[in-house]
């Protein structure tokens, strides 16, 4: 977010602003203190400490010194046919989340940009999910799915499409089911963000060009979307990342089940963790999150950002 | 003419429809949360309960100690924001006016820092927080929700203090104002609001955060609300509807009031943090 912005700061602050006075560095260590050392002890120290964990056979309350095996977790996870299971299900919901969040969101953003009766209505309803603990959303919506109580099985009995099902504990409608779930809990806050960035576009050059006779695609492509990619960019790799790390929700929904179906790497690993005490391993996995996150956005940012240059 | 209307019509079309997918789970909600247990189990279950009742709201508080939770996650939410706000305000201050390299390297680690798994950061806290004995222990939880907060507390606060203009320091310095002076009598007033709207949305975070609190607190009197809320669901997914509902309804309900005080303001604080760092 930050490394795609700088450029355009540098680039229009005025001259002289947020130059560095005399004495101010010295003050600057006095100020940054209290956040940095907690910063440092309680998520740089960790995050360390947790990828020399994944070299060790660490366990939860073991009594014996925890030894160093090197690579032996890795190995272990390589083979481990659930894990593999588990990671391609998290990228399948990650995915399955962050894309229709954003062309629902992208829609919807252009239409609340317009002048409509109710607008109001869905921006005032667009704060709940996203002020919801995700706990009460994952129960709001298994109250929804309930086979014999739940609103969405009256709904298609009533309109005469078929019975209803459990949909949560389906082996094929687990997954889809969840993701719905995801969209509906994302969904508001890119809106927003996305509406935010369009108010942000100078009104003055969609005239111009309307005046010069472009469409509403071509207007979309020429004006709108050169202003809102920036935004557009950074939401999406936030949520990307925050899907790739999602818990609450499934825990709450389906807490990986039915046979593994919905079992997120997130979940997969806090069972391990903290159900069977095997931390060395946990560790393990949490390192390849790590490192297949940094190179899915590598590329993503990569992509993005040549895709704008020659537009 | 008529294209202009039937384009209209597909506008309203689709707001209907967004106003639906968003409303049906929230409403069928409230009207679980109000049904008395003849109606929920019911085969044809109805939008509206026939006979409104209060009772799954009384007896939420008979099966699970929901007061105790409720103060569980006022404290820890409450002692996140404020010490959040007073350790990261002099920080954003920094990163907003010097570029030093400590400054960007801060702000780079705002950005990378949501990039974890949390798995990763919390097995090595645990561990930590089991030596300063501070695992099941509120303290130990504020201190996770306190680092937690900080990346996007500090986003926030350098975007408002972006927003106060230097002319103004600069003016306090020339009338003989000391650096410190000029902090808190000049910069800090202006600040506030971006401040209170920092610790709010701080709080509101650490307010709905499960996963911390799931690994961190283990006794039930310690644990907080949205932890207490899965004891509810019950083994094997079999739940008593009508209480779980009306826990998960009053749960929601502060961080939706702290959320309407403060979502413009988060919106405009994040926008400023990503353009303008």
């Amino acid at each position: 977010m930050t490394a795609v912005t700088e450029a355009r700061h540098t680039a229009k602050s005025p001259p002289g602003r947020g130059r560095p006075r005399r004495g101010a560095r010295r003050g600057a260590w006095f100020l940054v203190l209290p956040a940095l050392l907690p910063i440092l002890v309680l998520s740089v120290g960790p995050l360390l400490h947790g990828v020399l964990l994944a070299f060790t056979d660490a366990q939860s309350g073991r009594t014996e010194p925890t030894r160093w095996i090197g690579g032996l977790n890795f190995t272990d996870l390589a083979r481990d046919t659930l894990f593999w299971e588990s990671f391609r299900i998290g990228l399948v919901w990650a995915v399955g989340v962050t894309v229709p969040q954003f062309l629902l969101a992208l829609g919807l953003a252009l239409l609340l940009n317009q002048d409509l009766r109710l607008r109001w209505l869905a921006r005032a309803l667009a704060i709940v999910p996203w002020a919801m603990p995700e706990v009460v959303v994952g129960i709001m919506w298994r109250l929804v799915y309930n086979p014999d109580a739940g609103i969405l099985n009256e709904t298609l009995r009533d309109l005469g499409l078929g019975d209803g099902r459990d949909w949560l504990s389906g082996l094929g409608t687990a997954l889809p089911a969840v993701i719905v779930v995801g969209v509906w809990a994302g969904m508001p806050q890119t809106t927003v963000a996305l509406l935010a960035g369009l108010q942000n576009t100078p009104r003055e050059l969609h005239e111009a060009a309307a005046l010069d006779g472009a469409g509403a695609w071509r207007r979309f492509r020429t004006v709108t979307w050169p202003a809102l990619r920036p935004v557009a960019l950074a939401i999406t790799a936030l949520n990307f990342i925050w899907n790739v790390n999602a818990f609450a929700l499934v825990y709450v929904l389906t807490n990986g089940g039915p046979g593994g179906r919905t079992r997120l790497p997130m979940l997969f690993a806090y069972e391990e963790a903290f159900r069977y005490g095997q931390f060395g391993y946990a560790a393990a996995m949490g390192c390849v999150m790590v490192a297949v996150i940094s190179v899915l956005l590598a590329l993503f940012l990569a992509g993005r950002l040549k895709g704008g240059d020659g537009a | 003419m008529r294209t202009r209307t039937s384009a209209r019509v597909g506008q309203y079309a689709a707001l209907l429809a967004y106003l639906l997918f968003l409303a049906l789970p929230l409403l069928w909600l409230l009207s679980t949360a109000f049904k008395p247990p003849r109606e929920l189990g019911s085969l044809h279950p109805a939008w509206i309960p026939e006979d409104p009742t209060l009772a799954n709201f009384r007896q939420a508080f008979e099966e699970q100690p929901l007061l105790r939770a409720a103060l569980n996650s006022l404290l820890a939410a409450a002692g996140a924001a404020v010490v959040a706000v007073l350790v990261a305000t002099p920080m954003a201050y920094v990163m907003a006016r010097h570029r030093t390299r400590l400054a960007r390297a801060a702000t780079g680690w705002v950005v990378v820092s949501q990039a974890f798994p949390f798995v990763l950061v919390i097995i090595p806290l645990f561990l930590v927080l089991k030596n300063l004995r501070l695992i099941d222990s509120l303290p130990g939880l504020v201190l996770v929700y306190v680092v937690w907060a900080l990346p996007f507390a500090l986003w926030m606060l350098a975007g408002y203090v972006r927003a106060v203009p230097t002319e103004l320091e600069e003016a306090a310095a020339v009338d003989g104002a000391g650096r410190l002076r000029t902090l808190v009598s000049v910069t800090g007033p202006l600040l506030a609001p971006g401040i209170v709207a920092t610790a709010l949305f701080a709080f509101v975070t650490a307010w709905n955060e499960f996963f911390f609190a799931l690994v961190l607190l283990k006794t039930p009197e310690k644990q907080t609300l949205p932890v207490i809320l899965t004891h509810f669901l019950g083994a094997e997914g079999v739940a008593d509807l009508g209480p779980l509902a009306a826990a998960a309804f009053l749960a929601t309900l502060p961080s939706l009031v702290v959320f309407a005080l403060i979502q413009r303001r988060i919106t405009g604080g994040l926008l400023t943090g990503a353009v303008k760092s």
